[in-house]
């Protein structure tokens, strides 16, 4: 492989919680994000992302603090991603101290964004957001967390936004995500293949060997997942009250997971990964 | 005089994540676009991301290229980072030939059709960790500068295309591999010290990066122990 493979946990938030779903939908609060962020941190995580799951909906962010309170304790990207649509809203969110922003129902509404924004900060720090679903045999772009068909067709989208001057794209599988079942790894290989930049293969990992797949077969350059890693955290905390207060999460911490997903750790992933000749740097991070 | 360390903003990237560096590690810092704090300050930042043109007109257009110019006769502790190691250099070929501060002798180039160990092609910008070397292995080489503590190899989270190539392989303080290609990946000279990396966003040994350089602001010295 030819740069090491980043991993890259998800983590979904609304209002002050963690939180995760299935297909973006149908969420569980699983505890405060800050936890979990400076968790992955001490566990090596390559960069985290933060998803403000409901931000397009409602039309507000309330990420800001979160990633201000994070960023003073983790010393590796952040990616904020979920309702941000103009100019002042990326400043806002680099100024809480985020490293990148992902755009995704603006940069649909508004393809000039991208340019403008990769002009004004940097492509580097300039992120689209594609969530996919698959009709027929043509993979279509969703906005508003896969609810808004857009008729514009997967590849050609991510052709666009790389001319418009993206740095990388997170790439998501609506129909995948929170499932378990693994990622559409054609979608991944397609979009990686028709561009230069780097691909963030997102939604879908259950176990170890889907994210190993993304890489090998899905030619990704990143991956990210959620459930197979917050699942084991709030199974090590069985009476910790910033994780997990608001639900029973005794079917989680019996270890019998979430359906299909088979919880793990990011050294295990890494291990896995090695073993497959798989590069990613392996370390974990000392407190710092 | 200002004793906060100038963090330079030219309307190019993102600053915040090096100010919180700055504050983890003890290092009063401000953001600050104003040539006379720039002038004023114990030691400067120059970060960065974006185009070496744009960089550079912006540079000129808030006044600030006559201050940084004048950084290794000032003798303060100069650090730069990503786009702002590339400034340092006389020239850049990002879109044409552009001159750059001339802090350091050398040139900025692109990462051309890169490929791997299996001949495969690279994705450019390179995106993620790799890791950082001793030229040449020499175990003392590091003594001293930005990196030293580090071990050989330590990762660092880099996002770039271009990389620098300097004149005098002297002042190389370590390189990195993308693919087949072997780039300089930091430079040192004298005050100043340049990386390619983004330390604030590399982990532990990014921040000892900030250590060191809080030491070399007490010592007045662009890096450890003069």
């Amino acid at each position: 492989m030819a740069l090491n493979t980043r991993l890259v946990p998800r983590l979904d938030i609304k209002g002050p919680n963690l939180v995760k779903g299935i297909r973006l939908e149908g969420l569980r609060v699983l505890g405060k994000p800050e936890r979990f962020a400076a968790y992955y941190y001490e566990q090596g995580a390559d960069e985290l992302l933060f998803v403000d799951i409901v931000a397009s909906l409602y039309g507000r962010n309330s990420l800001l603090d979160i990633i201000e309170r994070v960023s003073k304790q983790v010393f590796v990207p952040l990616t904020v991603a979920g309702g941000i649509r103009s100019l002042d809203d990326i400043r806002s969110v680099l100024r809480a101290g985020a490293d990148k922003v992902a755009l995704n129902t603006a940069a649909v509404a508004r393809p000039e964004l991208v340019k403008e924004a990769s002009k004004r900060f940097g492509s580097s720090t300039i992120v689209v957001s594609i969530e996919v679903i698959k009709r027929g045999e043509k993979y279509e772009v969703y906005t508003d967390n896969g609810r808004e068909r857009t008729n514009l067709d997967a590849l050609e989208w991510a052709k666009k936004v790389t001319e418009l001057g993206a740095g990388e794209i997170l790439l998501t599988s609506v129909d995948r995500e929170g499932t378990g079942e693994g990622f559409d790894l054609e979608l991944t290989r397609l979009v990686s293949e028709s561009v230069p930049i780097p691909v963030i293969a997102c939604g879908g990992a259950g176990k170890v060997e889907h994210l190993v797949s993304a890489v090998v077969q899905g030619k990704a350059q990143a991956v990210a997942c959620a459930s197979i890693l917050h699942y084991n955290f709030v199974r090590q905390f069985p009476s910790d009250a910033d994780i997990a207060p608001e639900i029973n999460t005794a079917h989680i911490k019996a270890g019998a997971g979430y359906g299909r997903i088979q919880d793990t750790t990011l050294a295990d992933i890494r291990k896995s990964m090695l073993q497959s000749g798989v590069r990613c740097l392996h370390r974990a991070r000392e407190a710092s | 005089m200002s004793a906060k360390v100038a963090i330079v903003d030219y309307g190019m990237g993102n600053l915040y994540s090096v100010l919180r560096a700055c504050e983890h590690v003890g290092i009063p810092a401000e953001i600050t676009n104003d040539p006379a704090a720039v002038k004023a300050a114990p030691a400067v930042i120059l970060p960065g991301v974006g185009a070496f043109e744009d960089a550079m007109k912006e540079l000129d257009a808030r006044k600030l290229t006559a201050p940084l110019k004048d950084a290794p006769a000032s003798g303060r502790p100069f650090f730069g980072i990503c786009l702002g190691l590339q400034l340092m250099m006389e020239k850049s070929f990002e879109f044409g030939t552009w001159d750059g501060l001339g802090l350091v002798k050398g040139t900025v180039t692109r990462f051309e059709a890169p490929v791997g160990e299996e001949g495969e092609k690279l994705k450019v910008p390179q995106v993620g960790w790799n890791t950082i070397h001793r030229p040449g292995g020499e175990a003392s080489r590091w003594k001293g500068s930005l990196l030293e503590d580090l071990p050989d190899a330590s990762r660092m989270y880099f996002v770039h295309s271009y990389y620098v190539r300097p004149t005098d392989a002297g002042v190389v303080a370590s390189t990195s591999r993308y693919g087949q290609i072997d780039f300089c990946s930091s430079v040192r000279v004298d005050n100043l010290f340049g990386c390619q990396w983004h330390p604030e966003r590399s982990g532990t040994e990014g921040l000892q990066m900030y250590r060191n350089f809080a030491r070399a602001i007490e010592n007045g010295t662009g890096n450890k122990n003069g």
